[in-house]
């Protein structure tokens, strides 16, 4: 507010110097209603961009701020909801006590951990490359069919992607199932899978062991779409004299991607990285379609945004859930810092 | 200014009275297949109440049940009737959310004999409160196929005998049919559901599933050891196709005829016969749960949130749709709930033979069964819990895990969570 009213003030204005109540605009003479008129147009000048701009913050101060700063308060309280919001306890740091002393917390920490590095690994490594492919290799009308169908597992519903690999995944007639028996029964691939043919029809959503790398699968694919797409961004923007300036000097098309498109897509990498960290960390749609909104045997496929919504409203204990929202956010926050500390400083400088 | 104002109060009233005294509007939540019987029978609540004016709304099982846990901590937006699953009861027997109907003016402990007693006490709390009437129930049988049965040489009566003679069975029957080498029949989908069965009978007086009266975890007792003893047999002899419920696998486990057995409530002939495995018609028939024991699977109640503004017109519903025996024998018909009053169980409806079950007089068993099961109260914890035990559960039938060491885990965490 203080910078608006000044920014005005400093503004050449008729006003400066003149009497109060009255302003000798275009030099007619002082009276109450050009007052008025003036008064108006000055209030509305300093205030009206404010009301512009207020629906976003209104709207942002209700569903977002309030919510954010309504559950920090709500994690040092005991609250079930079913019995109303009276019913809230203090219980000062009780719930962070307990989440940390909490065999589930932390196997679902690992679990979430687990999932993010092991889906979100492929992810980069196959949308890099592909996107390169895709950008120079592949010419004229085959270019944006081929990206809008990397594309297209990302904008479909989890819910259709979920049930579409809970078929997959089925044990005695899934098509998983039926591909590693075929290709392990094949002669020409048989030695590559001779050590998982004993163990058919794996149980991929029922047995402990098989749930993450099941759910990994799953959200590779769903999300490295995305990834070429960004990827494939960033790669227009690099200069095509700098490949020409290589092919003269003879450098072969891996030594161009090595040292001229790697570093060249750091900002890119570093941007894609970090929203891959954040998304992972909050894995919940997937794990939870696949196991049955359970986590699975074990809980081995609990990641704890699944952990945190389970707590609060099928177990109704908001408080608990609340401070978990507290610890996720942490994690995430410190895996998005050491992702900067780590490659964000050098990334976001490009060499020239 | 002040008799301006007045005026226009005044205007407003009459124009508002006649709408007053003519409907008093109420709600009622529900989740499918409730709607369709509900949907269909209003039309005689309303020719017997015309003051009352009732407005239908309904989401899917899961959405309904999370919406309504909004709407009691916002205290706004409840429909004025709720119906309530029973595997969500646990959750809302909290005091505060909905209103004790055994209190006046609702007094409803006046019907309590109506009922099979175990669906009233579901929705009981221990402090002697009653948040939701019961309507419909699920009672727990064994549904087996009878080609399976005979095919080596079993006779039912046999085989329901204990838990050793069930497990023998699944020793005969569990094997590979076609030659290809691979087996493709089994006793049971999941051995978990046969500790499921075996954890919720021959509960000691005075305690719950999970708890005694004092709201102890009693998972250590020798009602869990033997449960988990059972179904870690059937599974390490390999005689559980280990598929989930409600699974693609699971609907074609029934059509191919993978699994000779299935513990389950009633209502799964419903399922069975409309949309999971029709062709299988004739091939199935319903017994008593192995060992003599009477469980309940499922069932659902209707509840009056505080909130209401309504709450006698709301009692009115509630007692249309859950007393009277002819609207329960409807719902029956049209959705195939089974009654919760027991009165109804004496209707020729329960001796008409189902083609399905081989024309097997199958809700005469479905009756006495309800009328069999042991009541327990609930207690706020049963949700949780029961995911911990389900959790130790698969710890032992996949991970190896030792029975007793499993279930002391289990003891330690729920105690941890009854803070």
């Amino acid at each position: 507010m203080t910078t608006g009213s000044r920014t005005t003030t400093r503004r050449p204005s008729p006003a400066k110097g003149a009497p109060a109540g009255g302003a000798p605009v275009n030099g007619t003479p002082v009276n109450g209603v050009y007052a008025r008129t003036f008064r108006w147009h000055r209030w509305q000048r300093r205030w009206a961009p404010y009301l512009f701009v207020s629906p976003f913050f209104i709207l942002f101060a209700v569903f977002g701020l309030f919510p954010t700063l309504f559950s920090i308060y709500l994690s040092f309280q005991s609250w079930n909801p079913v019995q109303g919001l009276g019913s809230m306890k203090w219980v000062g740091v009780e719930n962070y006590q307990f989440l940390l002393t909490d065999p589930w917390f932390w196997k679902s920490l690992r679990n979430t951990i687990w999932i993010a590095l092991a889906s979100g690994i492929p992810q980069h490594v196959i949308a890099i490359p592909l996107a390169f492919v895709l950008v120079s290799g592949v010419r004229g009308a085959l270019r944006h069919p081929l990206t809008a169908a990397y594309f297209l597992p990302y904008i479909t519903s989890t819910v259709a992607v979920a049930i579409v690999f809970n078929t997959i995944f089925g044990t005695q007639f899934g098509l998983l199932n039926w591909a590693i028996d075929g290709l392990a029964s094949w002669p020409v691939t048989a030695w590559l899978f001779s050590g998982i043919k004993e163990s058919l029809p794996i149980n991929w959503l029922g047995r402990a062991p098989y749930i993450k790398p099941a759910i990994s699968i799953l959200v590779a694919w769903k999300y490295f779409g995305f990834n070429v797409v960004l990827y494939s961004a960033g790669l227009a923007t690099i200069p095509r004299e700098y490949h020409e300036a290589a092919m003269v000097d003879g450098a072969s098309p891996l030594q161009r991607f090595w040292h001229i498109t790697l570093p060249l897509l750091r900002p890119m990498m570093f941007f894609a990285v970090t929203l891959t960290i954040i998304g992972n960390l909050q894995l919940f749609d997937e794990p939870f379609i696949l196991t049955n909104r359970t986590g699975g045997p074990s809980e081995s496929g609990l990641t704890l945004a699944m952990y945190l919504y389970r707590t609060g409203f099928e177990w109704l204990d908001m408080g608990t859930a609340a401070a978990m929202a507290w610890v996720l956010f942490l994690v995430i926050g410190t895996a998005t810092i050491v992702h900067f500390l780590l490659s964000g400083r050098r990334g976001l400088e490009r060499r020239e | 200014m002040q008799a301006k104002a007045r005026q226009l109060l005044l205007a407003a009233a009459l124009l508002l009275l006649p709408g007053a005294f003519a409907q008093t509007q109420i709600s009622i939540g529900l989740f499918p297949d409730l709607d369709s019987h509900v949907n269909a029978i209003l039309e005689q609540f309303q020719a017997e109440n015309p003051d009352i004016k009732v407005e239908v709304r309904v989401l899917q099982h899961g959405d309904h049940h999370t919406a309504l846990v909004t709407n009691l901590a916002t205290g706004s937006g409840a429909a004025d009737v709720v119906a309530i699953d029973v595997g969500f009861i646990a959750r809302f027997v909290a005091d505060g959310g909905l209103v004790d109907l055994n209190a006046a003016p609702y007094n409803a402990s006046q019907y309590q004999d109506l009922f099979a007693e175990y669906a009233w006490l579901q929705s009981s709390t221990t402090d002697g409160r009653l948040i939701a009437m019961p309507t419909d129930l699920g009672p727990g049988v064994m549904f087996y196929r009878r080609d399976r049965f005979e095919q080596v040489g079993a006779s039912i009566d046999d085989v329901i005998k204990d838990w050793d003679s069930y497990v023998e069975f699944g020793r005969q029957v569990t094997r590979d049919t076609d030659g290809d080498g691979k087996v493709d029949v089994f006793l049971i989908a999941d051995a978990s559901d046969v500790a499921r069965a075996i954890m919720r009978s021959n509960i000691a007086a005075g305690d719950g599933v999970f708890f005694d009266a004092a709201g102890n975890a009693v998972v250590e007792s020798d009602r869990f050891k033997e449960a988990f003893r059972v179904a870690k047999e059937i599974r390490d002899a390999g005689l559980d196709a280990r598929i989930g419920s409600w699974t693609n696998e699971w609907y074609e486990a029934f059509k191919r005829g993978t699994v000779a057995t299935q513990l389950s409530g009633a209502w799964l002939l419903g399922h069975l016969q409309n949309w999971m495995a029709p062709e299988t018609a004739g091939l199935w028939g319903a017994s008593d749960l192995p060992n003599g024991i009477y469980g309940s699977w499922g069932g659902s109640f209707y509840g009056i949130p505080e909130q209401s503004q309504n709450k006698e017109a709301a009692w009115k519903l509630v007692q249309f749709l859950t007393t009277r025996p002819d609207v329960q024998l409807a719902a029956f018909e049209r959705i195939g709930a089974f009654p919760a009053v027991t009165s109804t169980y004496g209707d020729p409806l329960f001796d008409e033979e189902i083609p399905f079950l081989a024309n097997q007089k199958a809700r005469q068993l479905f009756a006495r069964v309800a009328q069999n099961i042991e009541g327990r109260a609930t207690n706020p914890g049963d949700q949780i819990a029961e995911e911990i035990v389900n959790s130790a559960l698969s710890q032992v039938l996949d991970e190896g895990r030792s029975i007793d060491e499993a279930l002391a885990e289990a003891q330690r965490l729920i105690s941890r969570r009854a803070r």
